[in-house]
Formats: C-alpha cells, structure tokens, sequence
C-alpha cells in the first residue's frame, strides 16, 4: 500500500513539475510572440529557418548590431523579449494558442503564422483579443478582403499571393511563351493557398496569355500529405508542358524527392511559386531549369544584394548556421523590422517617450520602410496589406559559388502585379489588371 | 438521498456551483480552458459510456466534429447563431448519425468496433477537408454566439457562454449518470462481463449497446458544438482528423471510467499539461504529453479515479482496526 501511495506521489510530482510556470518578470522588454513551425511537415524547410532568421534579427536589434536605418537598440529603446512557439497543430489549436498568448502571457506584439490556414483562423481573433499581429507569411488575399475588411491590429509585411502569381504569369507569358503551347496544369494543395494561387495564377494567364488553356483537370492533394505518387503519375500524363505549383515547405520537399526519381523535371517546366524555401536545403538535387518564385526580393534574389543591411544579414546568417538564409528566414525578419520601424518611429511621434500600441499601428499604417532587400510599402487594405516588388528567374547550379541561383531574372514593380488599393484581387484580376503600372 | 441525487449528483451541482462563483475570478485564458475541458470532457464522457460496457472508439471526433460543424454550418448558411438551437441540432445531427451508424456496429466487439469508428471518423475528415462549401482545410469561422434574445458583446459573451456551457454540462452529466445508474444503464457492465448470460436473462445485448453507442453520440455532439463556439473557429485537422479522436481516448484513460464527473477533470488536466507543455516545451510538447500517457498506465490504470478509491480503501482500512477494537470490548 505505502508503496502504491508512493508512486502516485511520484506521478503527481512529475505532473506538478510540468506544470511549472517559469514566469520571470521582466520590466521594460517589449513581449513578442512568434507563431512558426516546431514541429511537423512545415518545420524543417519553412518553420526553423524562419525562426532562425528571427533569432539573428532579434539579435542584431537586441545588441545594436544592425547598420543603418535601424542601428539603435530594441524596439523604442526597449529590449524584445520573444516568445517563439509552435504553429503546428491547425487553425482550431492555434486560435487557443493566440488567446493564451495574449492573455496568459501578455504579449505585446505577435510577429509570424506561415500557413494561410493558420492565418485565415487566427485573424478575427487577433482583432477580437486586440492584439498587434504583423502576419510575415501566410499568403491569401482572404484575410483583408473577406475576414478582417477594416484591420485596426492585423497588418502583414509581405505581399500577398496575388502579386506572386500574377508575377509568375507575367513571367512566363513574356520569356518562354513557346513553353505554352499545349497549355498548364496546376498542382496546388488543397488549402487556401494552393486554392487562391491557382485561381490567381488561372484568371492572370487569361489576361496576359489569353491563347494558353488551363487543363481541364487540376491536382489538389491534401496539405502535408507528403505522398505524391498519383499525382506524379498523371502528371506525367498530362499534355500540358507547364505545371503551376504552390507547394512549399516539406511537401515541396517530398514531391522533388518523388518528382526527381520519376524524371519528372525534365519533361515538363515547374513554376514553383514558393520554391526557393528549399532550393538551398536541396542543393543539386534541386532541379535546375526550373521558375522559381519568393513572394518578392527574398532568399536566392537577394543573395547579391549589395545594401549594408542585407550584407550584414548575409554574412551573420551563413556565419551563424552555415548556409544561406533562403526567404523564410528573410520574410521573418522583415515582419521583425517593420515592428522596429514602427516602434522607433511611434516613439519618435511621440516626443521620445515609449509609445503606446495604438501610436505603434499609427506609425505603420500605410507606412513605407526599408527592409533587408528592397523597400516595404503599407499600400493596401488601409495601409495593413504590403507591396514589394516581385522577382522571377530560372534555377541554375553555380559551380563556383556551390550553391543554387537564379538566372534570367526579371524585376516586377509592386504596382505591376498587386492590384491597387481598394480594388480585391479576384475582381481585378478578373477585369483585367486596370491600372497595373509596370515601368 | 432522492432517486435523483446521490452522492455523486451532489458532486456534479457542487461542482456547477463552484464553477459559476470561480467565473469571476478567473483570467479569461482559463476560462477558455474550462470552456474546452467542459465540451472534451463530454465527449470522454461519451466515451465512458461505452468503455463500461467493455467497448473503446478510436474516432470519437467523428461526433465532436459532426457536432462542431452542424454548429459552424448553422452559422454560416443559415446565419442563426443562437446557442440554444445550433447546440440542440448539433446533439441531434451527432445522435442520429450514431444511432444509424449503430445498426452496424452493434455487431462488432474489440478492435474491429474501434477501428470501424476510426474508419467512420475518417471518412467525415476527408469530406470536410475536400469540400470547398464546408471550409475545406481552413475551416469555417463562427459569428458571435446568442441565447435567445439575448446578445451580449465583449466580456460579457464570455461569461455568458461559460454559464450556459456549465449549465448544460451539468445537466448532460446528471442524465447520463442518471442513466447509468438505471436497470439499463448497469447492463453495460452486464454486456462486459458476459453477453451470453446477458442474452439468457432475456435482454439484447446488442440493442442495449446500439442505446448506449446513441447516447455516446448526442453527448460526443454536445461537447463539439460547445467547443466550436468557445473557439469561434471549426477545421476538419482541429476537429476531425484521428489525433483529436487519439485525445479523447487519452482524456478516457487519464480520467477512468469510476464517475460521470472523472472525465471532465480528466479533460481540465489534460489541458493544463498541455498548455504548459506547449509554452515551455515548445520543440517536444508532443513528448511530454506521451510520456503522461505512460505514466499515467503505468501508475494509475484505472485513471485518475484510483485515487478516490485509493482513498477510499485507506479510509476504510482506518476504520478497521477500530471497529475490530469495538468488537473486542463487547
């Protein structure tokens, strides 16, 4: 019997020791959660790059490291003392997680979410819970133009899928138009993404390829599901030379294993509109000759780059993990820097003294800042929705340099592929990209 | 003590109480997880129905997402977000489906019966997640819940849902265990312990677990229509897919089948390990929660209720010797 008692006290003791909270107040640090992949298939090609770009980033503005403009400590003076935490789980955990966040926790700031999924859950409740949340990633329109219509605390530091894919059409419609011949096929994930990028890919090609047809059949496997052997299969079927693919993360990961084995790259041209996320992790198993997009400036089209603040990212990045910081870890940090540029300048409204949050949104509505490679403007959905330009290329393998590249590359203006404030991607799509201004 | 409340009637109405005065001292953080551990533990309660009579379910989300989704859908195509009526379609969808479901798994025991409801929950994971008009993998998002003409904002919405929760809860909990404790209900044991005899005292085995395997699907519908609106948000990974089902059996296991309320504080601790696994364990929070699991089997095997007859055992044991010393003096 004493025996019994004992063990149950050993187990209650396990159970009380993870319960602990490590709760050590600090004053005057300001509290930033930071939502990426720990754990499952988005992990190792997405999320832990991404969190490795945000522990460089941090540290450069924690010890004053960074060059110019942004060469002061911390965020209005003050420390940033981060949260990071798993965004694995789905739409439904995440939302708790975002409550816990703010109210268990008290964050001042969530910088993050990777997963349109993720982003479509969490952004009524961010504005609900009242909590500044800079979204670095998650690409579909649907959050300014469905869910949240009038943002106060919901912004995000990169463009949307929108412009990606209509850069991608572009791209393709003026260097390889003869690649279109027998027309494209998708081969999205089902989800909002791999949704909303076939539907903007399809209603851009109309407009500026209107002779190459969609095929009748597109392929939507499941997120995650990391098996894409019937895909492949009518893939290699299909008439199509040109297959539009969002994929990202360890899906796109898994599909070029898979893709690679069945020969697949050498018969048809990837558009791959995420694809850089694992061009370098790949390395020369990643397939050369094919388009590959970074939602704008980032990873492979930043590497020559020559501003003091991407060299300095640069060269910490390779120094501190030993390869290339890919666009993760770039899109990361620039949500981390338009954070700073907000609170620096709030403060600097603010005669000096710390701003409150409502004067840190102030500053960054419809604001323009300089992130790593190249300038980010709040231009849309009443300055919470960023532009950048948008660049495309082919891959190549650089013997020299003995990593991957991009050739052939052609710069978009932001005002060349996002639709302009006030009109919704679907509609001007659809109406064929008034007022696109493409220099 | 009244037909209607026993010891353990008494327990649930105390706990009611104590959960409504708590209300307003609790940080909102913790009333969610109260609010997630009243729908999880409803649907563990569910699955307890079931385990007394020697049956486990590997796909209860099959009805916590039948019932979350008849909830978001309500919302979203009917736009009628009143909590008194989206709950009792969501209990109604989730019992029907159990109770047609039931005609076939009736005749199954052990794994095959386990396994079949995996089966069943997975097939309702990969319509909801191929569906476009059903949120595909996004999910959908819930309006601001109602009650009657009442439409509190802010704060108050919180509480209100909370009571209400609570309230309803309650009563799930008093007529189950009103139920078990009926001539039917102590034929679940009976169907455990042996089916033929069951069948030779003139009762069907089969139709008193097609009854309960029902009522294992209202209350599995309850609780997910209870956690669709504290979350305001459905998707099929969060509300369908095998792990929630592999929770609840976790939840089942860590609380044991002893009392109709063991669940619900089974639930509370399992959302507790949890979120705090999560916060301070980010990279293997899933380790930490197997690991419980496992020492939870390997110390407690009839769950968290061992402990109260651990105590009840001691208590008795304390009791002996004086009574042997009564015994004595007479």
């Amino acid at each position: 019997m004493k025996h019994g008692q004992g063990r149950t006290a050993v187990l209650l003791a396990s159970v009380a020791g993870v319960a602990l909270v490590a709760g050590a107040a600090t004053a005057q640090t300001v509290k930033m959660g930071i939502p990426t992949f720990l754990t499952g298939a988005g992990a190792p090609a997405f999320g832990i790059p991404a969190k490795e770009g945000v522990e460089l980033i941090i540290r450069g503005i924690n010890n004053g490291e960074l060059p110019a403009p942004y060469n002061s400590v911390g965020l209005a003076g003050r420390k940033i003392e981060p949260l990071i935490y798993d965004e694995a789980g789905g739409g439904t955990k995440q939302v708790t997680e975002l409550r816990n966040k703010v109210q268990k926790d008290g964050v001042d700031l969530v910088v993050g979410y990777i997963s349109s999924g993720t982003c479509a859950a969490v952004a009524r409740v961010a504005e609900e819970v009242k909590v500044l949340t800079l979204l670095t990633v998650c690409g579909t329109p649907r959050v300014f133009e469905e869910l949240v219509k009038k943002p106060k605390y919901l912004f995000r530091t990169m463009s949307h899928g929108t412009g990606n894919n209509t850069g991608a059409a572009r791209y393709i419609s003026s260097k390889f138009p003869e690649l279109l011949k027998d027309g494209f096929i998708g081969l999205n994930q089902n989800y909002a993404w791999g949704q909303d990028s076939w539907r903007d890919f399809n209603l851009a090609m109309k407009i500026v390829a209107p002779d190459a047809k969609a095929a009748k059949k597109q392929q939507f496997p499941k997120l995650f599901s990391g098996q894409y052997g019937s895909e492949i299969s009518a893939l290699l079927r299909a008439k199509p030379k040109v297959v539009h693919s969002s994929f990202w993360g360890g899906d796109l990961e898994a599909f070029i294993a898979q893709a690679n084995a069945r020969g697949l790259f050498k018969r048809k041209t990837f558009i791959l509109t995420v694809g850089e996320t694992v061009a370098y992790r790949l390395g020369k198993k990643f397939p050369e000759g094919q388009i590959v997009g970074t939602r704008g400036p980032y990873g492979m089209y930043a590497v020559d780059n020559k501003s003091p603040l991407n060299q300095w990212f640069q060269k910490e990045f390779r120094k501190t993990y030993g390869s290339p910081p890919a666009q993760p870890a770039y899109q990361y940090a620039q949500g981390i820097l338009g954070a700073k540029y907000a609170y620096d300048k709030a403060m600097k409204d603010n005669g000096g003294k710390f701003p409150t949050t409502d004067q840190v949104i102030k500053a960054l509505e419809g604001a323009t800042y300089t992130s790593l490679a190249g300038t980010v403007r709040m231009a849309l959905s009443h300055g919470h929705q960023a532009v950048t330009e948008d660049r495309w290329g082919v891959t190549a393998w650089d013997e020299k340099r003995g990593e991957m590249v991009v050739r052939d590359v052609v710069v978009f203006p932001p005002d060349c592929v996002n639709p302009p404030d006030g009109v919704e991607s679907v509609p001007w799509l659809e109406g064929g990209m008034k007022g696109a201004k493409c220099g | 003590m009244t037909k209607y409340m026993d010891r353990t009637g008494w327990a649930l109405t105390i706990g009611l109480v104590v959960l409504i005065v708590v209300n307003f001292f609790i940080p909102e953080w913790f009333r969610a997880i109260l609010l997630l551990s009243l729908a999880r533990g409803s649907v563990a309660l569910g699955l307890l129905v079931l385990w007394r009579c020697g049956l486990i379910s590997f796909g209860h989300a099959l009805f916590y997402g039948f019932g979350a989704y008849t909830v978001a859908l309500i919302v979203k195509y009917l736009g009628i977000t009143d909590a008194f009526f989206t709950v009792a379609c969501g209990v109604v969808v989730a019992g029907g489906f159990a109770w047609a479901l039931g005609f076939l798994l009736r005749r199954y025991r052990g794994i095959f019966f386990a396994l079949l409801n995996l089966a069943f929950s997975m097939i309702l994971y990969g319509v909801l997640a191929k569906l476009e008009s059903l949120g595909s993998t996004d999910g959908i998002s819930l309006e601001r819940t109602t009650y009657l003409w009442y439409a509190p904002e802010g704060p108050a919405n919180k509480t209100a849902l909370f009571f209400f929760a609570a309230i309803m809860t309650w009563a799930v909990a008093m007529a189950v265990h009103h139920y078990l404790r009926s001539t039917l209900g102590y034929m679940t044991t009976a169907v455990r312990e042996n089916e033929i005899r069951l069948e030779f005292l003139g009762y069907s085995a089969e139709r008193a677990i097609h009854v309960k395997y029902t009522i294992s699907g209202l209350v599995g519908g309850f609780g997910g229509a209870i956690a669709a609106m504290t979350i305001g948000h459905v998707d099929p990974d969060s509300m369908a897919y095998w792990p929630i089902s592999g929770d609840f059996v976790f939840i089942a296991i860590l609380s044991g089948t002893g009392n109709v309320g063991a669940p619900f504080i089974g639930a509370l601790l399992y959302e507790l390990i949890r979120t705090y696994a999560f916060e301070q364990f980010p990279g293997i929070w899933q380790l930490i929660m197997g690991g419980t699991l496992l020492l939870i089997i390997m110390f407690l095997p009839n769950g968290l209720w061992s402990l109260v007859d651990l105590w009840k055992k001691r208590r008795a044991e304390r009791g002996r010797p004086a009574a042997a010393a009564e015994r004595e003096k007479a």
